[in-house]
């Protein structure tokens, strides 16, 4: 069988990607059963004719003006830049969205597809719970049935989140096969979708799975990027130097990346989480430390055994801990548009405390990735250099964990 | 012509409908593989898929995924499989074998594996998650004389339907219903359209599977279908046995009563 494998031709626009069934040159597509190819063809013609549909898009700008809180702002981050030297670190700070994340971007968007496709039902996977809770946010909001599957093993990890999803009105269905997290939840998500496909809409919440999704989650996240390219040009008379966002399934990187693809100066650096070292097996680093494979509907990079099979990922952070990508950043990484380096799970702690003592800010333990990579890259640039990071969302949640972590009882 | 043509073009001489069961390779255990595929064949099975454990089956219902993560614990991967196949191979050269799961273990085993599959004496394989829009990743295996069994479903529309029935080779797997393996839902007047549909556009049979799970279930889609497939109901008892011996007492008790209803029915007009 064909390795697909770097390094593939840098293309002179980006914005041509996907095609027609969903490639980012050799990654993506529709790796499903047949059963579900009709239900992403209805998907995916639906959305193709509402994304342009002033009556979509207008509901939608309402909602993410008024409901989510947009524009979220570009804060420089004066205390945190002077203390570790070089250039100047931004934030783009998603953290301020309503439920505390970019998630609520693309279940808006998804849920108000769902309306307009007039189904009744959504569903949706979750690991850490943050994409769950978006989703029985906007199912809420929008008076849409909810169900959220979610692996066994993360629902005793995040019990607090189970338990916000529940107050919203979602029924929160626990996933015992395979290795109970994330992935499996992803699965079986997608084993009810195939069962229920009349009545029901499968948002999923990161720019994976088959086509349309990876277009589709990306499209609504890109908000984010082309928020932050205007807010340079006119906050700061100039794009970043560089920018850089942590990277699990990678929506909130693409998000953020999206508005900046074509322009060439600028370098797009995604943090993916390397556990307790990549050395160690036990990371989430599907990019710098995976392969081209299969799973869940797209053709990508994977972190799986010699026999193919998908093996357990380990993050501090449960948000990161998927062990495939979105098809797209597989792109930009065999192209060279993107680096993608990998935090390990104590520099991302570092970085927590860093932002949280430097600025008042908790970041989500998954954004502290990508502060900790920011603070890296500022160390490269000269004092009028721009990094440009995404705080993608709030720590809050990841409180007790912390504490935890660090031996204390609260 | 290979094993899979070869056994159809018997089953309509003898106007008989087909006996596919599956199993799950290396479940309940490895070492049982060899003698249960022998035993398949000795209650009547026409043809055999033979299930490539995968950690995300996401097309497969509780009883396979299980069967599945038992086989991965007991540390089955492809390599063991297509050992078994040679080894089945000693014994039966004429029952036609198809290897059934899911794309990454085949990317991954690399280049060899339409080579290596087809020496050991596999004759097609059939990949869940490889739609007829992605099946150029597959042209390897084809050229390595494999057919690649496509599947059609109850919610495949009438321009995708006619696109998969010209290119099915070896048979054609139509999904009775829309969901996952092993519910226990069948609509047969609605499945017999369908599938009398395909037939009248395919050149290659068809076999009928998800939610067999009885004789009489069969004996009803065997009115308008080439073949029968047995999956779930078939590894969810299979799971249950301690030893050999009751795991062919079992083979027996499944398939006898399934290879009697479809040998007696005097098979479907081509």
């Amino acid at each position: 069988m064909q390795k697909l494998n770097y390094p593939i031709e840098m293309p002179d626009d980006f914005y041509q990607f996907p095609d027609r069934d969903g490639r980012f040159g050799p990654y993506g597509g529709s790796y499903v059963a047949e059963t579900l190819m009709a239900p992403l063809a209805e998907l995916k013609q639906a959305y193709q004719s509402l994304r342009d549909d002033p009556a979509f898009q207008s509901e939608m700008q309402r909602d993410l003006w008024h409901y989510v809180g947009r524009p979220s702002p570009i804060y420089f981050a004066e205390r945190l830049s002077r203390q570790v030297g070089g250039g100047r670190i931004l934030f783009k700070r998603e953290d301020l969205n309503h439920t505390g994340a970019h998630k609520i971007n693309n279940t808006i968007g998804q849920a108000l597809l769902a309306r307009f496709m007039g189904k009744t039902r959504i569903i949706a996977e979750t690991g850490a719970g943050q994409h769950g809770v978006a989703s029985a946010t906007v199912a809420a909001r929008m008076g849409l049935q909810c169900v959220v599957y979610m692996g066994a093993l993360d629902m005793e990890r995040q019990a607090i989140n189970v338990y916000r999803m529940k107050l919203l009105g979602a029924e929160v269905v626990p996933v015992h096969s395979g290795s109970k997290t994330l992935k499996d939840a992803l699965n079986e998500a997608m084993r009810d979708w195939v069962t229920h496909v009349a009545d029901t809409f499968y948002i999923i919440g990161t720019v994976a799975g088959p086509h349309p999704y990876p277009m589709m989650v990306r499209d609504f996240n890109a908000v984010v990027g082309r928020e932050a390219r205007r807010q340079m040009l006119e906050d700061y008379g100039r794009l970043p130097d560089v920018i850089t966002a942590c990277i699990g399934g990678g929506s909130n990187a693409i998000g953020l990346f999206h508005a900046f693809l074509n322009d060439r100066e600028v370098r797009l650096v995604g943090a993916e989480a390397a556990g307790e070292g990549i050395a160690s097996g036990h990371h989430a680093a599907s990019l710098c430390a995976g392969r081209p494979g299969v799973l869940h509907g797209n053709r990508t990079y994977v972190i799986c055994d010699d026999d193919g099979q998908i093996t357990e990922t380990h993050s501090i952070s449960a948000g990161l801990d998927y062990p495939g990508v979105g098809p797209e950043h597989a792109f930009l990484k065999d192209t060279g548009r993107a680096e993608y380096v990998a935090i390990s799970d104590d520099e991302a702690l570092e970085a927590f405390h860093l932002l949280a003592t430097t600025e008042g800010i908790l970041p989500a333990l998954e954004s502290s990735h990508a502060v900790a990579q920011a603070v890296k890259l500022a160390g490269e640039l000269p004092a009028d250099g721009i990094v440009l990071a995404n705080l993608s969302g709030r720590g809050d949640k990841d409180v007790s964990t912390i504490a935890a972590l660090e031996g204390i009882s609260l | 012509m290979n094993r899979i043509e070869q056994r159809f073009a018997k089953l309509r001489e003898s106007r008989c409908t087909g006996l596919i069961p599956f199993v799950t390779a290396g479940d309940p255990l490895p070492e049982y593989v060899v003698t249960l595929l022998h035993a398949l064949v000795k209650a009547g099975a026409d043809l055999i898929e033979l299930g490539v454990p995968f950690s995300d089956p996401m097309a497969d219902g509780p009883v396979i995924q299980h069967a599945s993560e038992r086989a991965l614990q007991h540390k089955v991967d492809m390599h063991k499989v297509l050992g078994w196949v040679r080894t089945f191979r000693e014994q039966d050269d004429t029952t036609p074998i198809v290897l059934m799961g899911y794309l990454n273990p085949i990317e991954i085993y690399g280049a060899d594996f339409g080579r290596d599959a087809a020496a050991c004496g596999v004759d097609g394989v059939l990949v869940v998650d490889c739609p007829i829009e992605e099946t150029a990743v597959l042209q390897p295996l084809r050229e390595a004389g494999l057919h690649t069994i496509l599947l059609a479903a109850p919610t495949t529309e009438a321009s995708r339907l006619a696109r998969i029935a010209r290119d099915a080779r070896g048979y054609l797997y139509y999904v009775s219903f829309a969901g996952v393996t092993g519910a226990k839902r069948l609509q047969v007047e609605t499945i017999a359209n369908r599938v009398r549909q395909l037939r009248a556009q395919s050149q290659a049979p068809v076999a009928v599977g998800f939610g067999v799970r009885d004789a009489d279930g069969a004996r009803a889609i065997a009115e308008f279908a080439d073949a029968v497939v047995i999956g779930s109901a078939l590894v969810e008892q299979l799971a249950e046995c301690q030893d050999i011996a009751s795991l062919q007492a079992c083979v027996k008790r499944v398939l006898a009563p399934l290879h009697q209803a479809l040998s007696h029915n005097n098979g479907v007009a081509p």
